[in-house]
């Protein structure tokens, strides 16, 4: 569904991507693993417009997508549910919905038909619907970001980092619902600094360090791998020099 | 027949292409670190790979890896991962200086088990069955990959590993063995000894005979086939790639599927090095695109072959190689086994301070591969006294034998009459595909 041949993107003076290829079948969940700075955000920016390439290719669905802008992207089925859930703090929950179905506004009635099925998943959201999204809770804010990105009933979902800054309850919440839309079919790209937690629900994942995968596989490989168990697991395994 | 990985065998070559990318490109980034050998031949080149390659027809411009490399690298220096995540060494026959040593991590004996329970499959290997395994069990990798990739696939795994035929045809008969996996021409020896022995093959419960190791033709297979009363197939492995599991036939029987998703296979002309198209017929080279502990790039094997492009009726999208059809160096393969022309040249040097002329003939006598070892007569190796003559060549015998592990027939012949080319000895003649 989503195909990327070595992509090289700057970020500003640094070479962020070097030469990432990946792919994301329909129905799958992909992860990306790495360290802060390895270039996964650049990696998302990449897909979604908000940088583009030096060199390679995106595509989705066999079309290449690399330097439409953000909102053709998002016409083209890829929504994304940003780091820190960026959502308008200011607006009422239910206009951030709106805004997630922007693309569809000629279309009230699937807007509303939408909004009713996402407030059925997530009652809360019913409940607060008229209140500021800055003031819910740091869990209701990702359920609300996570809702607005279904508003334009996207091929591809990309989540970047939704249990930052979560606690861990929340956290579990959090997964639970991505392993829900894995189950709806849907097909997701998931970035995530809890390596453990995104490889346990991932069909495959990479491992991107300093702009350049250096491992992929399925994700239980993965998450068996002590390579990754050592970098990103944080479990005992010591380098051979530290032993 | 099933396909073990149907959703893996069967993908598309468009995806297939997007795979061999992804993963050459972290194979050779992780050479790059951890492999001195590699980071100081791409460097050599001004090669980085994060630069560099693009598209998989870039790999075109490293160097190929050859056997010396990987004998110069002995033991570990070749290894991409510290020892402590090798679970498993294997080493190449000890007849060149150094033998070849390869390692395994645990994902790598995931993935070995998991492409050799493929081949398997491909050739006709279910749960139900009972196989039997005549190759050695040992520091060579068609013992042990043939048996964790049965062992994957479910089936009943017999150990029996190499030699006293009777007792395997006893151990087939009455474990009811329903496949043999063998080199052809112990098949064919198999055969023989059950009709010696006033048995009959129909009465064993044979349906499948796996063979690897040597190169053979359509007719011994048709051979194999009527008189064991099975289905054969060919397949292929070499242990500084992985060990058995890199291709295999399936019972269309029309060549070996390539594992392209965990390898990616070039055909080259041995004299010039330049890549062929598919159909001609050149060197088989091969990269790795899986393995952890020992990856190779551009690995010269040696084997002369040819790509089969082209859609296969049992419905796997993997390219195929047709049969070996012999080596494009000077290494003779004899019972599996890799001889080396210049290292039996050594040997003979140690017993009389002095290197004579010599030639390696492989024969075939009935279905039995032997080495034989002309030598031409100098004064230093000449006893007017027919026992101390004999006392030598038995010595130069038993040397050789201890070198490469099989037991050569040493001829002695007259100064001057080894076939020569362009006033040189040819190494090595090949006389087992010769009807004589």
């Amino acid at each position: 569904m989503l195909t990327l041949k070595s992509i090289h993107t700057y970020y500003g003076a640094i070479h962020a991507l070097k030469g990432v290829s990946l792919h994301v079948r329909q129905g799958e969940i992909v992860t990306l693993v790495g360290a802060n700075g390895a270039g996964k955000s650049t990696l998302v920016n990449t897909i979604c417009g908000m940088a583009k390439p030096a060199r390679g290719r995106v595509e989705f669905r066999g079309e290449p997508i690399e330097g439409l802008a953000p909102e053709n992207i998002v016409r083209k089925g890829i929504a994304l549910v940003p780091e820190g859930r960026q959502i308008f703090s200011t607006m009422s929950v239910e206009a951030n919905l709106l805004m997630g179905g922007f693309i569809h506004r000629n279309n009230q009635r699937q807007i509303r038909d939408d909004m009713d099925r996402l407030y059925d998943r997530f009652p809360i959201l019913r409940d607060r619907y008229r209140q500021l999204a800055g003031t819910l809770s740091g869990g209701e804010q990702q359920m609300l970001a996570i809702s607005r990105a279904l508003m334009s009933r996207p091929q591809l979902l990309i989540l970047d980092e939704p249990s930052m800054g979560l606690a861990p309850l929340v956290i579990r919440e959090i997964f639970a619902i991505i392993r829900e839309l894995k189950e709806e079919g849907r097909t997701i790209l998931l970035i995530e600094q809890n390596a453990r937690a995104a490889l346990k629900i991932a069909d495959r994942g990479y491992v991107l360090e300093i702009g350049k995968v250096v491992l992929q596989g399925e994700g239980k490989e993965l998450l068996e791998h002590r390579e990754v168990k050592r970098a990103y697991l944080g479990k005992g395994a010591k380098q051979i020099w530290e032993a | 027949m099933p396909i073990w990985e149907p959703g893996k065998e069967c993908i598309s070559r468009d995806e297939l292409r997007q795979i061999q990318l992804e993963q050459l490109q972290s194979t050779l980034n992780r050479v790059h670190r951890n492999v001195a050998f590699y980071r100081r031949r791409f460097k050599e080149i001004g090669f980085r790979p994060e630069d560099d390659l693009t598209e998989i027809q870039d790999l075109e411009r490293l160097p190929f890896t050859t056997s010396q490399d990987i004998s110069n690298s002995y033991p570990y220096e070749m290894f991409a991962v510290p020892l402590r995540e090798v679970v498993r060494v294997h080493s190449s026959s000890g007849s060149t200086t150094n033998p070849r040593v390869v390692g395994y991590t645990r994902q790598d004996l995931r993935t070995w088990s998991n492409l050799v329970a493929r081949i398997l499959s491909a050739a006709g290997v279910v749960q139900d069955d009972v196989v039997q395994v005549t190759y050695g069990y040992g520091l060579l990798t068609g013992g042990l990959g043939i048996h964790y990739g049965a062992e994957r696939i479910g089936a009943s795994v017999l150990p029996t590993s190499v030699g006293r035929t009777e007792r395997q045809i006893k151990i087939m008969q009455d474990f009811r063995t329903t496949v043999l996996v063998c080199t052809p021409t112990y098949a064919l020896v198999v055969a023989d000894r059950i009709e010696a022995m006033g048995l009959e093959a129909k009465n064993l419960s044979l349906k499948y005979c796996i063979c690897a190791g040597e190169p053979w033709t359509e007719e011994m297979r048709k051979e194999i086939e009527t008189r064991l009363f099975v289905q054969a197939t060919d397949n292929y492995g070499i242990s500084e790639v992985l060990g058995p599991g890199i291709a295999g036939e399936c019972l269309e029987k029309t060549g070996m599927h390539l594992q392209e998703d965990h390898l990616y296979a070039e055909i080259i002309d041995p004299k010039t090095l330049q890549v062929l198209g598919p159909g001609q017929q050149g060197e088989l080279v091969i990269t790795t695109l899986t393995k952890e502990a020992f990856p190779v790039i551009r690995y010269r094997t040696g084997d002369l072959c040819g790509i089969i492009d082209g859609p296969c009726s049992c419905g796997r999208t993997m390219r195929r190689i047709s049969r070996i059809v012999g080596r494009c160096d000077e290494v003779v393969v004899i019972k599996g086994i890799n001889i080396f022309p210049g290292r039996i040249g050594e040997i003979l040097e140690q017993i009389k301070g002095e290197r004579p002329e010599f030639q390696l003939v492989a024969v075939r006598r009935g279905y039995e591969d032997r080495l034989e070892i002309r030598v031409e007569v100098t004064e230093q190796l000449f006893y007017d006294k027919m026992r101390e003559q004999r006392a030598l060549v038995d010595h130069m015998c038993k040397k050789i034998a201890n070198f490469i592990g099989i037991t050569p027939k040493i001829k002695l012949v007259e100064k001057g009459s080894l076939q020569r080319e362009g006033g040189k000895v040819k190494p090595f003649i090949d006389r087992r595909l010769v009807k004589e």
